[in-house]
Protein backbone atom coordinates (compact mmCIF):
# COMPACT_ATOMS: atom_id res chain seq x y z
CA UNK A 1 0.00 0.00 0.00
CA UNK A 2 2.67 2.28 0.99
CA UNK A 3 4.90 1.28 -2.83
CA UNK A 4 1.13 2.31 -4.02
CA UNK A 5 1.51 5.65 -2.59
CA UNK A 6 4.89 7.02 -3.32
CA UNK A 7 5.39 5.45 -6.71
CA UNK A 8 2.75 6.01 -9.89
CA UNK A 9 2.24 2.61 -11.02
CA UNK A 10 3.86 2.21 -14.74
CA UNK A 11 0.86 3.21 -16.75
CA UNK A 12 2.04 2.09 -20.76
CA UNK A 13 1.57 4.90 -22.92
CA UNK A 14 -1.31 4.58 -25.27
CA UNK A 15 0.21 4.41 -28.66
CA UNK A 16 -1.79 7.15 -30.54
CA UNK A 17 -0.74 6.58 -34.03
CA UNK A 18 -1.54 2.85 -33.90
CA UNK A 19 -5.16 3.72 -32.71
CA UNK A 20 -5.17 6.54 -35.15
CA UNK A 21 -3.98 4.01 -38.12
CA UNK A 22 -6.43 0.66 -36.68
CA UNK A 23 -8.72 3.26 -36.72
CA UNK A 24 -8.73 4.51 -40.13
CA UNK A 25 -8.16 0.69 -40.96
CA UNK A 26 -11.51 -0.38 -39.73
CA UNK A 27 -13.25 2.91 -41.66
CA UNK A 28 -11.79 1.08 -45.03
CA UNK A 29 -12.53 -2.05 -44.12
CA UNK A 30 -16.25 -1.12 -43.26
CA UNK A 31 -16.47 1.11 -46.38
CA UNK A 32 -15.25 -2.19 -48.44
CA UNK A 33 -18.98 -3.21 -47.21
CA UNK A 34 -20.62 0.37 -47.60
CA UNK A 35 -19.22 0.84 -51.12
CA UNK A 36 -19.67 -1.16 -54.11
CA UNK A 37 -17.26 0.43 -56.16
CA UNK A 38 -14.63 0.21 -53.43
CA UNK A 39 -15.50 -3.97 -53.09
CA UNK A 40 -14.58 -4.26 -56.55
CA UNK A 41 -11.18 -2.27 -56.17
CA UNK A 42 -10.61 -4.33 -53.39
CA UNK A 43 -10.64 -7.71 -55.39
CA UNK A 44 -9.11 -6.40 -58.49
CA UNK A 45 -6.06 -5.27 -56.80
CA UNK A 46 -5.53 -7.87 -53.64
CA UNK A 47 -5.01 -9.91 -56.78
CA UNK A 48 -1.48 -8.81 -56.59
CA UNK A 49 -0.95 -9.26 -53.29
CA UNK A 50 0.47 -12.77 -53.95
CA UNK A 51 2.97 -11.31 -56.38
CA UNK A 52 4.22 -8.72 -54.03
CA UNK A 53 4.72 -11.01 -51.01
CA UNK A 54 6.15 -13.84 -53.62
CA UNK A 55 8.35 -10.94 -55.27
CA UNK A 56 9.37 -9.72 -51.56
CA UNK A 57 10.05 -12.96 -50.16
CA UNK A 58 11.85 -14.68 -52.73
CA UNK A 59 14.22 -11.59 -53.12
CA UNK A 60 14.40 -11.70 -49.19
CA UNK A 61 15.64 -14.98 -49.15
CA UNK A 62 18.18 -14.39 -51.82
CA UNK A 63 19.94 -11.63 -50.60
CA UNK A 64 19.90 -13.02 -47.28
CA UNK A 65 22.17 -15.67 -48.48
CA UNK A 66 24.18 -13.48 -50.71
CA UNK A 67 24.36 -10.80 -48.28
CA UNK A 68 25.91 -12.97 -45.53
CA UNK A 69 28.65 -13.83 -47.90
CA UNK A 70 29.24 -10.36 -49.18
CA UNK A 71 29.19 -9.31 -45.03
CA UNK A 72 31.48 -12.31 -44.54
CA UNK A 73 34.07 -11.50 -47.16
CA UNK A 74 33.61 -7.40 -46.42
CA UNK A 75 35.56 -8.61 -42.84
CA UNK A 76 37.73 -11.00 -43.69
CA UNK A 77 41.16 -11.31 -43.45
CA UNK A 78 42.12 -11.68 -47.01
CA UNK A 79 42.42 -8.70 -49.06
CA UNK A 80 41.29 -9.88 -52.23
CA UNK A 81 37.74 -11.08 -51.09
CA UNK A 82 37.37 -7.90 -48.58
CA UNK A 83 38.61 -5.67 -51.69
CA UNK A 84 36.17 -7.71 -53.83
CA UNK A 85 32.94 -7.39 -51.76
CA UNK A 86 33.41 -3.54 -50.90
CA UNK A 87 33.87 -3.01 -54.48
CA UNK A 88 30.79 -4.40 -54.62
CA UNK A 89 28.90 -2.72 -51.44
CA UNK A 90 29.93 1.04 -52.47
CA UNK A 91 29.32 0.39 -55.89
CA UNK A 92 25.28 -0.99 -54.92
CA UNK A 93 24.97 1.12 -52.39
CA UNK A 94 25.22 4.19 -54.66
CA UNK A 95 22.80 3.68 -56.91
CA UNK A 96 19.15 4.54 -56.76
CA UNK A 97 17.51 0.88 -56.77
CA UNK A 98 15.13 1.66 -59.64
CA UNK A 99 18.33 2.53 -61.86
CA UNK A 100 19.64 -1.39 -60.76
CA UNK A 101 16.06 -2.43 -61.87
CA UNK A 102 16.63 -1.41 -65.43
CA UNK A 103 20.19 -2.47 -65.84
CA UNK A 104 19.49 -5.64 -64.99
CA UNK A 105 16.36 -5.95 -66.87
CA UNK A 106 17.38 -4.31 -70.07
CA UNK A 107 21.56 -5.08 -69.88
CA UNK A 108 21.81 -7.50 -67.58
CA UNK A 109 19.31 -10.04 -68.75
CA UNK A 110 20.43 -10.11 -72.21
CA UNK A 111 24.15 -10.44 -70.76
CA UNK A 112 23.24 -13.03 -68.91
CA UNK A 113 21.64 -14.75 -71.71
CA UNK A 114 24.88 -14.17 -73.91
CA UNK A 115 26.95 -15.49 -71.27
CA UNK A 116 24.89 -18.77 -70.92
CA UNK A 117 24.79 -19.16 -74.39
CA UNK A 118 28.71 -19.16 -74.40
CA UNK A 119 29.15 -21.34 -71.14
CA UNK A 120 26.73 -23.84 -72.72
CA UNK A 121 27.69 -23.28 -76.85
CA UNK A 122 28.48 -27.22 -76.66
CA UNK A 123 25.06 -28.07 -75.18
CA UNK A 124 23.43 -25.40 -77.77
CA UNK A 125 25.35 -26.67 -80.65
CA UNK A 126 24.34 -30.32 -80.56
CA UNK A 127 21.10 -29.15 -80.47
CA UNK A 128 20.51 -30.76 -76.83
CA UNK A 129 19.15 -27.52 -75.53
CA UNK A 130 17.85 -24.35 -77.00
CA UNK A 131 19.88 -21.15 -77.40
CA UNK A 132 19.17 -18.60 -74.58
CA UNK A 133 17.08 -15.87 -75.28
CA UNK A 134 16.72 -12.24 -73.02
CA UNK A 135 12.86 -13.46 -73.51
CA UNK A 136 13.81 -16.50 -71.63
CA UNK A 137 13.80 -14.13 -68.53
CA UNK A 138 10.44 -13.17 -67.15
CA UNK A 139 10.46 -9.76 -66.00
CA UNK A 140 9.13 -11.38 -62.96
CA UNK A 141 12.82 -12.98 -62.84
CA UNK A 142 14.31 -9.61 -63.33
CA UNK A 143 13.23 -7.96 -61.19
CA UNK A 144 13.82 -10.58 -58.22
CA UNK A 145 17.25 -10.91 -59.41
CA UNK A 146 17.79 -6.53 -59.28
CA UNK A 147 16.10 -6.58 -55.91
CA UNK A 148 18.30 -9.70 -55.00
CA UNK A 149 21.43 -7.98 -56.11
CA UNK A 150 20.79 -4.43 -54.41
CA UNK A 151 19.46 -5.62 -51.23
CA UNK A 152 22.14 -8.11 -50.91
CA UNK A 153 24.65 -4.94 -50.87
CA UNK A 154 22.46 -3.12 -47.73
CA UNK A 155 22.48 -6.68 -45.99
CA UNK A 156 26.07 -7.14 -46.54
CA UNK A 157 26.21 -3.92 -44.30
CA UNK A 158 24.14 -5.48 -41.76
CA UNK A 159 26.17 -8.16 -41.41
CA UNK A 160 29.68 -6.46 -40.91
CA UNK A 161 27.70 -4.11 -38.43
CA UNK A 162 26.77 -7.73 -36.73
CA UNK A 163 29.97 -9.37 -37.21
CA UNK A 164 32.31 -5.84 -35.68
CA UNK A 165 29.65 -6.01 -32.82
CA UNK A 166 31.18 -9.35 -31.60
CA UNK A 167 33.65 -8.85 -29.00
CA UNK A 168 37.44 -9.08 -29.42
CA UNK A 169 37.74 -11.09 -26.52
CA UNK A 170 35.33 -13.72 -27.35
CA UNK A 171 37.53 -14.13 -30.37
CA UNK A 172 40.78 -14.43 -28.73
CA UNK A 173 39.10 -16.72 -26.32
CA UNK A 174 38.24 -18.75 -29.18
CA UNK A 175 42.05 -18.48 -30.76
CA UNK A 176 43.40 -19.17 -27.55
CA UNK A 177 41.84 -22.62 -27.40
CA UNK A 178 43.01 -23.63 -30.68
CA UNK A 179 39.82 -23.22 -33.03
CA UNK A 180 40.76 -22.66 -36.65
CA UNK A 181 39.29 -19.47 -38.64
CA UNK A 182 36.81 -21.15 -39.71
CA UNK A 183 35.59 -22.76 -36.81
CA UNK A 184 35.91 -19.22 -35.15
CA UNK A 185 33.70 -17.59 -38.27
CA UNK A 186 30.72 -19.91 -38.16
CA UNK A 187 30.82 -21.10 -33.91
CA UNK A 188 31.80 -17.95 -32.15
CA UNK A 189 31.41 -14.72 -34.73
CA UNK A 190 28.28 -15.37 -36.72
CA UNK A 191 25.79 -16.88 -34.22
CA UNK A 192 26.33 -13.86 -31.92
CA UNK A 193 26.33 -11.63 -34.90
CA UNK A 194 23.04 -12.65 -36.48
CA UNK A 195 21.74 -12.72 -33.02
CA UNK A 196 22.75 -9.11 -33.16
CA UNK A 197 21.10 -7.63 -36.18
CA UNK A 198 17.93 -10.43 -36.08
CA UNK A 199 16.05 -6.91 -35.72
CA UNK A 200 17.85 -4.84 -38.46
CA UNK A 201 17.20 -7.90 -41.03
CA UNK A 202 13.87 -8.53 -40.09
CA UNK A 203 13.66 -4.42 -41.16
CA UNK A 204 15.30 -5.09 -44.64
CA UNK A 205 12.36 -7.33 -45.22
CA UNK A 206 9.81 -4.31 -44.60
CA UNK A 207 12.12 -2.21 -46.34
CA UNK A 208 11.81 -4.64 -49.31
CA UNK A 209 8.09 -4.67 -49.36
CA UNK A 210 7.80 -1.60 -50.32
CA UNK A 211 10.71 -1.60 -52.73
CA UNK A 212 8.98 -4.36 -54.34
CA UNK A 213 6.70 -1.68 -56.05
CA UNK A 214 9.44 -0.34 -58.26
CA UNK A 215 8.87 -3.82 -60.07
CA UNK A 216 5.49 -2.11 -61.61
CA UNK A 217 8.22 -0.27 -64.11
CA UNK A 218 8.36 -3.80 -65.64
CA UNK A 219 4.68 -4.46 -65.67
CA UNK A 220 5.00 -7.20 -62.98
CA UNK A 221 1.12 -7.68 -61.90
CA UNK A 222 2.48 -6.79 -58.12
CA UNK A 223 -0.28 -4.42 -55.93
CA UNK A 224 1.30 -1.27 -57.43
CA UNK A 225 0.94 -1.99 -61.14
CA UNK A 226 -2.29 -3.69 -61.01
CA UNK A 227 -3.67 -0.25 -58.76
CA UNK A 228 -2.04 2.02 -61.85
CA UNK A 229 -4.22 -0.05 -64.53
CA UNK A 230 -6.88 -0.17 -62.55
CA UNK A 231 -6.63 3.83 -62.12
CA UNK A 232 -5.69 4.79 -65.45
CA UNK A 233 -8.92 2.69 -66.35
CA UNK A 234 -11.32 4.29 -64.04
CA UNK A 235 -10.30 7.56 -63.27
CA UNK A 236 -10.93 6.61 -59.20
CA UNK A 237 -7.35 7.24 -58.75
CA UNK A 238 -7.99 8.37 -54.98
CA UNK A 239 -10.03 5.22 -54.12
CA UNK A 240 -7.39 2.63 -56.15
CA UNK A 241 -4.47 4.43 -54.28
CA UNK A 242 -6.13 4.39 -51.24
CA UNK A 243 -6.80 0.63 -51.63
CA UNK A 244 -3.10 0.10 -52.92
CA UNK A 245 -1.77 2.25 -49.31
CA UNK A 246 -4.25 -0.20 -47.28
CA UNK A 247 -2.63 -3.36 -48.34
CA UNK A 248 1.01 -1.90 -48.46
CA UNK A 249 0.03 -0.62 -44.41
CA UNK A 250 -1.34 -3.65 -43.23
CA UNK A 251 2.21 -5.49 -44.59
CA UNK A 252 4.57 -3.42 -43.23
CA UNK A 253 2.47 -2.14 -39.78
CA UNK A 254 2.23 -5.26 -39.02
CA UNK A 255 5.61 -6.68 -39.73
CA UNK A 256 6.99 -3.79 -37.84
CA UNK A 257 4.97 -4.32 -34.87
CA UNK A 258 6.43 -8.02 -34.77
CA UNK A 259 10.23 -7.15 -35.16
CA UNK A 260 9.39 -4.76 -32.11
CA UNK A 261 8.56 -7.62 -30.30
CA UNK A 262 11.32 -9.82 -31.43
CA UNK A 263 13.59 -6.61 -30.54
CA UNK A 264 12.56 -6.64 -27.02
CA UNK A 265 12.21 -10.51 -26.55
CA UNK A 266 16.04 -10.40 -27.13
CA UNK A 267 16.58 -7.45 -25.26
CA UNK A 268 15.16 -9.72 -22.18
CA UNK A 269 16.66 -12.17 -23.46
CA UNK A 270 20.10 -10.21 -22.52
CA UNK A 271 19.57 -9.42 -19.01
CA UNK B 1 63.43 -29.88 -14.04
CA UNK B 2 64.83 -28.66 -17.80
CA UNK B 3 63.00 -26.11 -19.09
CA UNK B 4 59.84 -25.94 -20.47
CA UNK B 5 59.17 -22.47 -21.59
CA UNK B 6 62.03 -20.59 -23.33
CA UNK B 7 62.23 -16.57 -24.12
CA UNK B 8 65.58 -15.84 -26.15
CA UNK B 9 65.15 -12.32 -27.02
CA UNK B 10 62.10 -11.61 -27.50
CA UNK B 11 61.00 -8.25 -28.86
CA UNK B 12 57.36 -6.86 -29.44
CA UNK B 13 56.78 -3.72 -30.78
CA UNK B 14 53.54 -1.74 -31.45
CA UNK B 15 52.87 0.93 -33.65
CA UNK B 16 50.74 3.56 -31.87
CA UNK B 17 49.25 6.07 -34.01
CA UNK B 18 51.60 9.68 -33.66
CA UNK B 19 53.85 8.38 -30.97
CA UNK B 20 55.48 6.33 -33.65
CA UNK B 21 56.57 2.66 -32.29
CA UNK B 22 56.80 1.47 -28.61
CA UNK B 23 58.60 -1.58 -27.47
CA UNK B 24 56.52 -3.85 -25.39
CA UNK B 25 59.18 -6.12 -25.02
CA UNK B 26 62.47 -5.47 -25.28
CA UNK B 27 64.63 -8.31 -25.23
CA UNK B 28 63.22 -10.38 -22.60
CA UNK B 29 64.76 -13.70 -21.63
CA UNK B 30 63.43 -16.23 -19.25
CA UNK B 31 62.59 -20.12 -18.95
CA UNK B 32 60.16 -21.50 -16.69
CA UNK B 33 60.84 -25.14 -16.08
CA UNK B 34 57.93 -27.94 -15.78
CA UNK B 35 55.67 -27.38 -12.84
CA UNK B 36 56.69 -24.08 -12.26
CA UNK B 37 54.74 -21.18 -11.04
CA UNK B 38 56.03 -17.82 -12.02
CA UNK B 39 54.24 -14.54 -11.13
CA UNK B 40 54.77 -11.37 -13.32
CA UNK B 41 54.03 -8.22 -11.97
CA UNK B 42 54.98 -4.56 -12.81
CA UNK B 43 53.67 -1.00 -13.77
CA UNK B 44 50.54 -0.97 -16.20
CA UNK B 45 52.29 -0.35 -19.72
CA UNK B 46 55.24 -2.66 -19.01
CA UNK B 47 54.80 -5.04 -21.28
CA UNK B 48 53.61 -8.14 -18.66
CA UNK B 49 50.26 -9.11 -20.62
CA UNK B 50 52.22 -9.26 -23.87
CA UNK B 51 54.73 -11.34 -22.52
CA UNK B 52 52.19 -13.85 -22.26
CA UNK B 53 50.03 -13.42 -25.57
CA UNK B 54 53.47 -14.15 -27.51
CA UNK B 55 53.44 -17.95 -25.72
CA UNK B 56 50.57 -18.90 -27.60
CA UNK B 57 50.99 -16.48 -30.69
CA UNK B 58 48.03 -14.13 -30.01
CA UNK B 59 50.88 -11.61 -30.98
CA UNK B 60 53.84 -12.67 -33.36
CA UNK B 61 57.07 -11.91 -32.30
CA UNK B 62 58.94 -9.29 -33.73
CA UNK B 63 62.54 -10.40 -32.79
CA UNK B 64 63.90 -13.57 -30.77
CA UNK B 65 62.61 -16.98 -30.35
CA UNK B 66 60.08 -19.08 -28.01
CA UNK B 67 60.01 -22.27 -27.43
CA UNK B 68 57.52 -24.86 -25.59
CA UNK B 69 59.31 -27.55 -25.11
CA UNK B 70 60.38 -28.99 -28.46
CA UNK B 71 57.67 -26.32 -30.54
CA UNK B 72 59.54 -23.30 -31.45
CA UNK B 73 56.44 -20.81 -31.16
CA UNK B 74 58.66 -17.64 -33.15
CA UNK B 75 58.53 -20.00 -36.14
CA UNK B 76 57.37 -18.91 -39.01
CA UNK B 77 55.12 -21.57 -40.07
CA UNK B 78 54.39 -22.98 -36.45
CA UNK B 79 52.06 -25.42 -35.70
CA UNK B 80 49.69 -22.54 -34.00
CA UNK B 81 46.91 -25.17 -33.13
CA UNK B 82 49.43 -27.62 -31.29
CA UNK B 83 51.17 -24.91 -29.12
CA UNK B 84 47.74 -23.17 -28.24
CA UNK B 85 46.46 -26.66 -27.32
CA UNK B 86 49.64 -26.85 -25.18
CA UNK B 87 49.17 -23.13 -23.57
CA UNK B 88 45.94 -22.73 -22.24
CA UNK B 89 44.92 -19.21 -21.62
CA UNK B 90 42.65 -17.35 -18.92
CA UNK B 91 41.74 -13.77 -19.81
CA UNK B 92 41.03 -10.74 -17.18
CA UNK B 93 37.31 -10.16 -18.63
CA UNK B 94 36.86 -14.03 -18.66
CA UNK B 95 35.43 -13.90 -22.52
CA UNK B 96 33.14 -17.23 -21.95
CA UNK B 97 31.22 -17.80 -25.36
CA UNK B 98 28.30 -15.62 -24.27
CA UNK B 99 26.05 -17.21 -27.05
CA UNK B 100 27.01 -20.64 -25.02
CA UNK B 101 26.08 -22.61 -21.92
CA UNK B 102 28.34 -22.98 -19.57
CA UNK B 103 29.11 -26.62 -20.37
CA UNK B 104 28.71 -26.21 -24.35
CA UNK B 105 31.26 -23.51 -23.42
CA UNK B 106 33.79 -26.10 -21.71
CA UNK B 107 32.80 -28.78 -24.51
CA UNK B 108 33.51 -26.90 -27.48
CA UNK B 109 37.40 -26.82 -28.09
CA UNK B 110 37.96 -30.33 -27.36
CA UNK B 111 34.82 -31.25 -29.74
CA UNK B 112 36.26 -28.85 -32.14
CA UNK B 113 39.98 -29.21 -31.94
CA UNK B 114 40.55 -33.31 -30.49
CA UNK B 115 37.55 -34.48 -32.20
CA UNK B 116 36.20 -35.59 -28.75
CA UNK B 117 32.04 -37.25 -29.31
CA UNK B 118 29.49 -35.83 -27.59
CA UNK B 119 29.68 -37.83 -24.85
CA UNK B 120 33.47 -37.75 -24.16
CA UNK B 121 33.05 -33.54 -24.11
CA UNK B 122 30.63 -33.59 -22.07
CA UNK B 123 31.89 -35.87 -19.55
CA UNK B 124 35.31 -33.95 -19.24
CA UNK B 125 32.75 -30.81 -18.99
CA UNK B 126 30.80 -32.17 -16.06
CA UNK B 127 34.46 -33.68 -14.49
CA UNK B 128 35.83 -30.11 -15.18
CA UNK B 129 33.22 -27.87 -13.67
CA UNK B 130 32.71 -29.97 -10.08
CA UNK B 131 36.52 -29.53 -9.69
CA UNK B 132 35.87 -25.26 -10.07
CA UNK B 133 32.86 -25.97 -8.33
CA UNK B 134 30.47 -25.48 -10.36
CA UNK B 135 28.82 -28.44 -11.09
CA UNK B 136 25.00 -27.47 -10.31
CA UNK B 137 25.58 -24.58 -13.24
CA UNK B 138 26.11 -27.28 -16.20
CA UNK B 139 23.24 -25.38 -18.42
CA UNK B 140 23.88 -21.75 -16.96
CA UNK B 141 24.43 -18.83 -19.14
CA UNK B 142 27.81 -16.89 -18.55
CA UNK B 143 25.66 -13.71 -18.01
CA UNK B 144 23.55 -15.57 -15.49
CA UNK B 145 27.07 -16.42 -13.64
CA UNK B 146 28.75 -14.20 -11.05
CA UNK B 147 31.65 -12.71 -12.15
CA UNK B 148 34.19 -15.11 -10.06
CA UNK B 149 32.25 -18.37 -11.20
CA UNK B 150 32.56 -16.65 -14.82
CA UNK B 151 36.34 -17.05 -13.65
CA UNK B 152 36.28 -20.44 -12.53
CA UNK B 153 34.27 -21.58 -15.44
CA UNK B 154 37.08 -20.42 -17.86
CA UNK B 155 39.91 -21.79 -15.94
CA UNK B 156 37.99 -25.10 -16.27
CA UNK B 157 37.58 -24.13 -20.27
CA UNK B 158 41.25 -23.78 -20.58
CA UNK B 159 42.02 -27.33 -18.42
CA UNK B 160 39.49 -29.50 -21.16
CA UNK B 161 42.05 -29.00 -23.68
CA UNK B 162 44.69 -30.77 -21.07
CA UNK B 163 46.95 -28.04 -21.83
CA UNK B 164 51.08 -28.13 -20.28
CA UNK B 165 50.98 -24.93 -19.56
CA UNK B 166 48.55 -22.32 -18.16
CA UNK B 167 49.01 -18.31 -19.05
CA UNK B 168 46.90 -16.42 -16.36
CA UNK B 169 46.27 -12.40 -17.74
CA UNK B 170 45.01 -10.58 -14.64
CA UNK B 171 42.46 -13.32 -13.86
CA UNK B 172 40.89 -11.44 -10.54
CA UNK B 173 41.44 -7.63 -12.56
CA UNK B 174 38.06 -7.54 -13.10
CA UNK B 175 36.00 -8.99 -9.85
CA UNK B 176 34.90 -8.05 -6.99
CA UNK B 177 36.96 -8.30 -3.80
CA UNK B 178 34.76 -11.09 -2.80
CA UNK B 179 35.09 -13.21 -5.56
CA UNK B 180 39.20 -12.80 -5.91
CA UNK B 181 39.57 -15.65 -3.18
CA UNK B 182 37.33 -18.03 -5.07
CA UNK B 183 39.53 -17.89 -7.89
CA UNK B 184 42.68 -17.67 -6.56
CA UNK B 185 41.65 -20.75 -4.44
CA UNK B 186 41.33 -22.59 -7.77
CA UNK B 187 44.30 -21.18 -9.05
CA UNK B 188 46.26 -22.46 -6.05
CA UNK B 189 44.92 -25.83 -6.02
CA UNK B 190 46.35 -26.25 -9.46
CA UNK B 191 49.62 -24.61 -8.42
CA UNK B 192 50.04 -27.35 -5.70
CA UNK B 193 49.21 -30.27 -8.27
CA UNK B 194 52.12 -29.38 -10.26
CA UNK B 195 50.46 -27.21 -13.22
CA UNK B 196 52.80 -24.78 -15.13
CA UNK B 197 51.59 -21.57 -14.59
CA UNK B 198 52.19 -17.98 -15.99
CA UNK B 199 50.77 -15.43 -13.62
CA UNK B 200 50.39 -11.64 -14.64
CA UNK B 201 48.94 -10.47 -11.26
CA UNK B 202 49.26 -8.12 -8.71
CA UNK B 203 47.57 -10.66 -5.79
CA UNK B 204 50.66 -10.67 -3.38
CA UNK B 205 48.82 -13.21 -1.25
CA UNK B 206 48.65 -15.53 -4.09
CA UNK B 207 52.18 -15.19 -5.12
CA UNK B 208 53.39 -15.53 -1.45
CA UNK B 209 51.46 -18.94 -1.18
CA UNK B 210 51.65 -20.40 -4.57
CA UNK B 211 54.43 -18.62 -6.76
CA UNK B 212 58.12 -20.32 -6.96
CA UNK B 213 59.34 -17.07 -8.66
CA UNK B 214 57.66 -13.86 -8.85
CA UNK B 215 59.21 -11.60 -12.12
CA UNK B 216 59.06 -7.90 -12.28
CA UNK B 217 59.20 -5.91 -15.00
CA UNK B 218 59.48 -2.32 -16.39
CA UNK B 219 59.35 -1.04 -19.90
CA UNK B 220 59.26 -3.89 -21.02
CA UNK B 221 62.42 -5.61 -19.63
CA UNK B 222 63.17 -8.19 -16.65
CA UNK B 223 64.40 -5.73 -14.24
CA UNK B 224 64.44 -8.37 -11.48
CA UNK B 225 63.41 -11.33 -10.67
CA UNK B 226 63.68 -13.96 -7.41
CA UNK B 227 61.37 -15.92 -4.78
CA UNK B 228 58.76 -14.34 -3.65
CA UNK B 229 59.90 -13.75 0.12
CA UNK B 230 62.83 -11.91 -1.02
CA UNK B 231 61.62 -10.23 -4.17
CA UNK B 232 58.58 -8.71 -2.05
CA UNK B 233 60.82 -7.96 1.58
CA UNK B 234 64.21 -7.21 -0.05
CA UNK B 235 64.22 -6.06 -3.50
CA UNK B 236 67.16 -5.20 -4.71
CA UNK B 237 66.79 -2.89 -7.79
CA UNK B 238 65.24 0.66 -6.92
CA UNK B 239 62.72 0.35 -9.70
CA UNK B 240 61.11 -2.65 -7.64
CA UNK B 241 61.57 -0.98 -4.22
CA UNK B 242 59.67 2.11 -5.71
CA UNK B 243 57.20 -0.65 -7.26
CA UNK B 244 56.90 -2.83 -4.10
CA UNK B 245 55.92 0.53 -1.91
CA UNK B 246 53.45 1.40 -3.78
CA UNK B 247 51.27 -1.95 -3.77
CA UNK B 248 51.97 -3.09 -0.70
Amino acid sequence: MIDKAKGRPARRQIPWWLVILAGLGIISVGSVFADASYRVIFAAIGKGMGVTLSVAIISYAFSISLGLGLGIARSSRHRLLREASTFYIELVRGLPMLVILYYIAFVGAPALAGVLNALLSPLIKTGFIPAFQSRNFSFVTRAVLALTLGYAAFIAEIFRAGIDSVDKGQIEAAEALGLSQSQITTRIVLPQAIKNVLPALANEFVAIIKDSALVSVLGVQDLTQLGKVYAASTFKFFETYNVVAFFYLCLTISLSMLVRVLEQRLKDGRK
Amino acid sequence: MSPFIRFEGVVKEFHVPGRGSIRALDGIDLTINKGEVVVIIGPSGSGKSTLLRVVNALERLDEGEIWIGEDRVSAKKADLRRIREDAGMVFQSFNLFSHLSIMENIALAPRLVRKKTKEEARDIAEKLLSRVGLADKLYAYPRQLSGGQQQRAAIARALAMSPQILLFDEPTSALDPEMIKEVLDVMTALAKEGMTMLVVSHEMGFARAAADRVVFMDQGKIVEQGAPSELFSQPKEPRTKDFMRHIL
